[in-house]
C-alpha cells in the first residue's frame, strides 16, 4: 500500500502510466484481432526508411512535442495557457510560403528567396506572436486565456490574407526538407529531438527553471527576491511562439504547402493536454518538461491507436475528451483529498485492529 | 466527560513524511478558560490544532466535544465550525480578492426572502463588527488593499462573530501591535466570561501572562505538561519549552555609546514618497548602525522601508547610496547596490511555497548572480546547509518543500535567503514574527553582530523591547509620515509617548 503510494507520488508517474496504458491497449487489440501481438513495437526498414507504428507515432507527434516545450513554460510561469499556438503555426507557415513563393502566387517551382530566409522569417513570425501574447499577459495583466484568444482567432486569418486566400504550394524538393527523411529517420523526429534537447540543456545549465517556477508559484515574493516577473513571463510566451513557429514549418513542410485553414488546427488542445498529461499542474508553478514530452507522444499514440482501431477521425475527439476528463478529474484537489482521506481512514481502521 | 470541560483530545498522534509531528498528545479545554498552547517552532502546536479542525488527519487518538456523544472527527474547518469550533489559523487564509464584508460572511451570508445574498444587511453588519473593534475601514473594499495586521484583525473578527463553544487563535497577534493586542484581549475576556473556551498560541510570553489561565506545553511533538498559570512562571515556562534553562531576557546589548554620526553614511534619502502610502520623508543611515522604525499599525513603517528598497517606486526625492546618487526602479537594482528586504508578509511576499528549502534559500543570491551563472549544485547545498545549521531551521531535509515547515521555521528560511546574499544594508520587517523565544534572542544577537561587521540595518518590529535591545536610533512614524527621530533616552516610556504623539505636540 505504502509502496504503491510512493510510486503514484513520483512526478513522472502519470505520464508513464498513461503511456503504458496505451501500449497495453495496442497489444490487446492486436492479439484479439489475431495479429502479431507486438505489432505496435515492430520497426522495419522499407524503401530505405524506418517503418512501423512506433515510428509513425514519433513522427506524427513531433509537432505536439515541440509545442509542449513552449506550453510547459507558459503554464508554469503564468498559470494560464496559450491557446493561440495552433493559429500561430498556421500564420508562420503561411508567412514563410508567401515569402518563398511571392505574394499572390499559388504554386511555384522556383523559390523567390533563399530557403533559409523564408524559414527564419516564419520562425520570427512565431516569436513576434509570442511577444504580443506575452506583452498582454505580463505587462497589461490580461488573463492568459483572454489575451491569447486574440491571436487564436486572428493569426489564422492574417495567414490567409498573406496568402491571398490561396493554398500556396511550394513544388520544390528543398522545401520538403523538414517534413521528409534524413537517411532513414523522419526529419520531424530530429527537429523535435533538437528542440527538446536544447530546452533541457538550457534549463539544466542556467537558473531559468528556478526563475520560471518561482514566478509561477509566487509572483510578488519573486519580485522582492530580485526577479523580474514580467520579463520572465514575457520570455516564456516568446519561447512558446518560437516553438509554434517551428512546429508550423514542420507541418507545412510535410505537405509542401501552406494550407492556412488546416495547418495546426486544434493543436493547441493537444499541446495543453500534453502538459496536463505530463503531470504538470495547470495552476502554474512546478513543471516537468520530460513529463510533457511523454504526454505529447502519449496523445499521438492515442490518436494513432484510435485510427488503427478504425475509429474515424471525426469521432476520435470524443474519446480524447473522455481521457481528458479523467486526467483533469484525477488531478483535482477535491478528488485527491477524497482519496487521501480514504486511505487515512483505512490506515486508522487498521491501527485500531 | 467531566462537567465544565468543552473539549478533550486524548493520545493524538500524527506523522508527516519524515517527522513525527505529534506523539500521543493530550489536551483538555474547560469552559470559560483561556488556555495557552506553547512550544518552540515546530513543536506541533499548529498541527494539533489542524488535527482538531480536520485539516490534518490524525492517526490515532480521540477527540470529544461537549454536547456531542462519541468521538468526533472533523473533515474540514466548516465541519468543525458546525460543531462549535471556530478557528483563526496562523497564516491568514481569507480571500484577498473578495471584499472585507464577503470575507466576514463567507459561507454564512445573510439571505433575502427569495434566497439571494442580502448585500445591504451584510455590509451593515460588517460595518458594525469592524466598528466594535474600532477599526476604521471600508468594508466594501477588497481585502488585499489592507495591511497584514488589519487582515489578521478581520480573520479574528470573523471567527469571533460566529457562535462557538471553542475559539482557536493560532498566533493571532504576530503582526499586531500593543493597541490591537489590547483590543483582542478585551474581546477574549468578554468571550471567556460568556463561557467560551479559548486556545491561544503565541510566542509573546507577556501576552500569555496577561490573559491566560492555563498553559499546555509541547516539545518535539510530545506533551510536556499542563499547568495552571500560577505554577509556571516565565523562567520555568521557557525551560519547559526548550528542555533546558535559558534566560531570554539576559541583556544582549552591550552599552556601547558609539557615535555613528562619524561613521560613513550608507544611505542618504531626501524627500522620497509613495502616493497613498507614505508622505515625503528624509532618511539617513550610517555604516554599522541599526535604526528602528516605529509607529502604530498603519503608520507607514513597512511602507517607508519598501520605498527605500524600490519595492514601491518613489515618486519624488533623491537617494544617495555610498555617496553616489541612484535611482531604484525595482528590487533587483536595490539588491545590486547591496540591499536586502525581509518582508513582513511571509506568505504573500516571502516564501515560494512549492520550492524546497534549498531553493528558497539560494533564490535571492541566484537572482543577483543572473540567469546564466547558475550556482553549482554543490555550492547550493553548502549554502543551504550553512543556514539551516546557523539558524537552526527545523526541517526533515534541505529538499523539503518550504510550505511543509512550521511558520517560525519558514521565517528562518527567508532570513537565511537574505543573509546568503551578504548584503551591506538589510531591512528586517518583523524578522522575529512567529519565532520562538530562544531563536528570537539568537536573531537579535545576529543583528548586532552584522552591525559590528559594518552592515547597516533597519529593524522594524511591533515589539518595542526587541527594538530597544538592538537599535541605536529610532525613527517614529505616524499616519504615513515620518514625524521624528529618537536618538537619546531610548526607553520604553519615551518611545511609547513619541509613538502616541504626546511628546512632540
Ligand atoms: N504539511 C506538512 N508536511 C510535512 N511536515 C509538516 C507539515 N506541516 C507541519 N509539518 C511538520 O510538523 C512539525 C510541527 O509543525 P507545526 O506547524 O505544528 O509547528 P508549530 O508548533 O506550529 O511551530 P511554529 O511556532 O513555528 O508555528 C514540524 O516539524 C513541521 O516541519
Ligand atoms: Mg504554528
Amino acid at each position: 500500500m505504502s509502496k504503491l503510494k510512493k510510486l503514484t507520488g513520483r512526478t513522472l508517474f502519470l505520464p508513464i502510466f498513461c503511456m503504458l496504458l496505451v501500449m497495453c491497449a495496442n497489444i490487446i487489440y492486436d492479439a484479439a484481432c489475431g495479429n502479431f501481438a507486438l505489432n505496435f513495437f515492430t520497426i522495419s526498414i522499407q524503401n530505405g526508411v524506418l517503418y512501423g507504428r512506433l515510428i509513425d507515432i514519433l513522427n506524427r507527434g513531433s509537432e505536439i512535442a515541440i509545442l509542449a516545450v513552449g506550453m510547459t513554460l507558459v503554464v508554469s510561469a503564468s498559470a494560464g495557457t496559450d491557446i493561440s499556438v495552433g493559429s500561430v503555426m498556421s500564420l508562420a507557415a503561411s508567412f514563410c510560403c508567401m515569402l518563398l513563393a511571392g505574394f499572390g502566387v499559388s504554386s511555384t517551382n522556383e523559390l523567390q528567396m533563399p530557403l533559409i530566409v523564408g524559414l527564419l522569417a516564419g520562425v520570427l513570425m512565431g516569436c513576434l506572436c509570442g511577444t504580443f501574447n506575452g506583452f498582454l499577459v505580463a505587462y497589461l495583466d490580461i488573463q492568459p486565456m483572454v489575451a491569447t484568444l486574440i491571436l487564436y482567432s486572428a493569426a489564422r486569418a492574417i495567414g490567409l490574407l498573406l496568402c491571398n486566400n490561396l493554398i500556396v504550394y511550394i513544388r520544390n524538393d528543398s522545401y520538403a526538407v523538414l517534413g521528409k527523411f534524413i537517411g532513414p529517420v523522419p526529419t520531424p523526429i530530429l527537429v523535435a529531438a533538437a528542440c527538446v534537447i536544447i530546452a533541457l540543456i538550457v534549463l539544466k545549465k542556467t537558473a531559468l527553471g528556478l526563475y520560471i517556477q518561482s514566478v509561477g508559484i509566487n509572483k510578488r515574493a519573486s519580485r522582492i527576491a530580485g526577479l523580474n516577473s514580467r520579463k520572465i513571463i514575457l520570455m516564456c510566451y516568446i519561447v512558446c511562439g518560437l516553438c509554434a513557429g517551428i512546429a508550423g514549418l514542420v507541418n507545412s513542410s510535410r505537405i509542401t504547402s501552406a494550407d492556412s485553414n488546416n495547418i495546426g488546427l486544434s493543436y493547441e488542445l493537444d499541446a495543453i493536454l500534453a502538459v496536463a498529461l505530463g503531470g504538470n499542474s495547470l495552476g502554474g508553478g512546478k513543471f516537468n518538461l520530460i513529463g510533457s514530452i511523454i504526454g505529447a507522444y502519449t496523445i499521438q499514440a492515442i490518436t494513432t491507436t484510435l485510427l488503427a482501431v478504425g475509429v474515424s477521425t471525426d469521432v476520435a475527439p470524443v474519446y480524447k475528451a473522455i481521457i481528458v476528463i479523467i486526467i483533469v478529474a484525477v488531478q483535482a484537489p477535491a478528488v485527491k483529498d477524497y482519496f487521501s482521506r480514504q486511505s487515512a481512514k483505512r490506515a486508522a481502521a487498521k491501527a485500531r485492529g | 466527560m467531566e462537567k465544565n470541560v468543552v473539549l478533550t483530545m486524548r493520545g493524538i498522534s500524527m506523522t508527516f513524511p519524515g517527522v513525527k509531528a505529534l506523539d500521543n498528545v493530550d489536551f483538555t479545554l474547560r469552559k470559560g478558560e483561556i488556555h495557552a498552547l506553547m512550544g518552540e517552532n515546530g513543536a506541533g502546536k499548529s498541527t494539533l490544532i489542524k488535527c482538531l479542525t480536520g485539516i490534518n488527519a490524525f492517526e490515532s487518538g480521540e477527540i470529544h466535544v461537549d454536547g456531542i456523544s462519541g468521538p468526533v472527527v472533523n473533515h474540514s474547518t466548516l465541519d468543525a465550525q458546525k460543531k462549535g469550533i471556530s478557528t483563526v489559523y496562523q497564516e491568514v487564509n481569507l480571500c484577498p480578492n473578495l471584499s472585507v464584508a464577503e470575507n466576514l460572511f463567507i459561507g454564512r451570508e445573510p439571505k433575502t426572502r427569495i434566497g439571494t445574498i442580502d448585500w445591504k444587511t451584510m455590509t451593515k453588519k460588517s460595518q458594525k463588527i469592524m466598528k466594535d473593534l474600532s477599526i476604521d475601514i471600508d468594508v466594501t473594499q477588497n481585502l488585499e488593499n489592507y495591511s497584514l495586521a488589519i487582515q489578521q484583525m478581520i480573520a479574528i473578527a470573523r471567527a469571533v462573530d460566529m457562535e462557538s463553544k471553542v475559539l482557536i487563535l493560532d498566533e493571532p497577534t504576530s503582526s499586531l501591535d500593543d493597541n490591537e493586542v489590547e483590543k483582542l484581549f478585551v474581546l477574549m475576556r468578554r468571550l471567556r466570561a460568556q463561557g467560551v473556551g479559548i486556545i491561544f498560541v503565541t510566542h509573546f510570553l507577556e501576552q500569555v501572562y496577561a490573559v491566560c489561565d492555563r498553559i499546555t506545553v509541547l516539545r518535539n511533538g510530545q506533551l510536556v505538561g499542563e499547568y495552571p498559570i500560577e505554577e509556571l512562571p516565565r523562567v520555568k515556562l521557557v525551560a519547559a519549552m526548550m528542555g533546558k534553562d535559558f534566560d531570554d531576557l539576559a541583556a544582549i546589548k552591550t552599552e556601547d555609546k558609539t557615535d555613528y554620526s562619524k561613521a560613513p553614511l550608507y544611505i542618504e534619502a531626501k524627500g522620497l514618497s509613495h502616493k497613498g502610502t507614505i508622505k515625503p520623508f528624509d532618511f539617513e543611515i550610517h555604516k554599522g548602525e541599526v535604526v528602528g522604525l516605529t509607529g502604530l499599525l498603519g503608520s507607514g513603517r513597512t511602507e517607508l522601508a519598501r520605498v527605500l528598497y524600490g519595492a514601491d517606486k518613489t515618486q519624488s526625492g533623491t537617494m544617495k547610496v555610498n555617496g553616489k546618487e541612484v535611482k531604484i526602479n525595482a528590487p533587483i537594482e536595490a539588491m545590486n547596490l547591496g540591499m536586502g528586504l525581509l518582508p513582513d508578509d511571509r506568505k504573500a511576499e516571502g516564501i515560494i511555497q512549492d520550492l524546497s528549502v534549498r531553493e528558497n534559500i539560494i533564490l535571492a543570491l541566484q537572482a543577483k548572480r543572473g540567469v546564466f551563472k547558475l550556482l553549482p549544485m554543490s555550492k547550493q547545498i553548502e549554502i543551504a546547509d550553512k543556514y539551516i545549521e546557523l539558524l537552526q531551521i527545523k526541517t526533515a531535509s534541505r529538499e523539503t518543500l518550504i510550505k511543509q515547515l512550521s511558520g517560525g521555521n519558514q521565517q528562518k528560511v527567508i532570513l537565511g535567503r537574505w543573509l546568503a546574499t551578504d548584503p551591506e544594508f538589510l531591512i528586517l520587517d518583523e524578522p522575529t514574527r512567529g519565532i520562538d523565544v530562544g531563536t528570537k534572542t539568537e536573531i537579535q544577537k545576529l543583528v548586532l553582530k552584522l552591525a559590528k561587521e559594518g552592515k547597516s540595518i533597519i529593524f522594524i518590529s511591533s515589539e518595542i523591547e526587541e527594538m530597544l535591545r538592538t537599535c541605536s536610533r529610532m525613527a517614529v512614524l505616524r499616519d504615513g509620515q515620518k514625524v521624528g527621530e529618537i536618538t537619546e533616552d531610548l526607553t520604553q516610556q519615551h518611545v511609547m509617548a513619541e509613538i502616541a504623539g504626546g511628546g512632540s505636540k
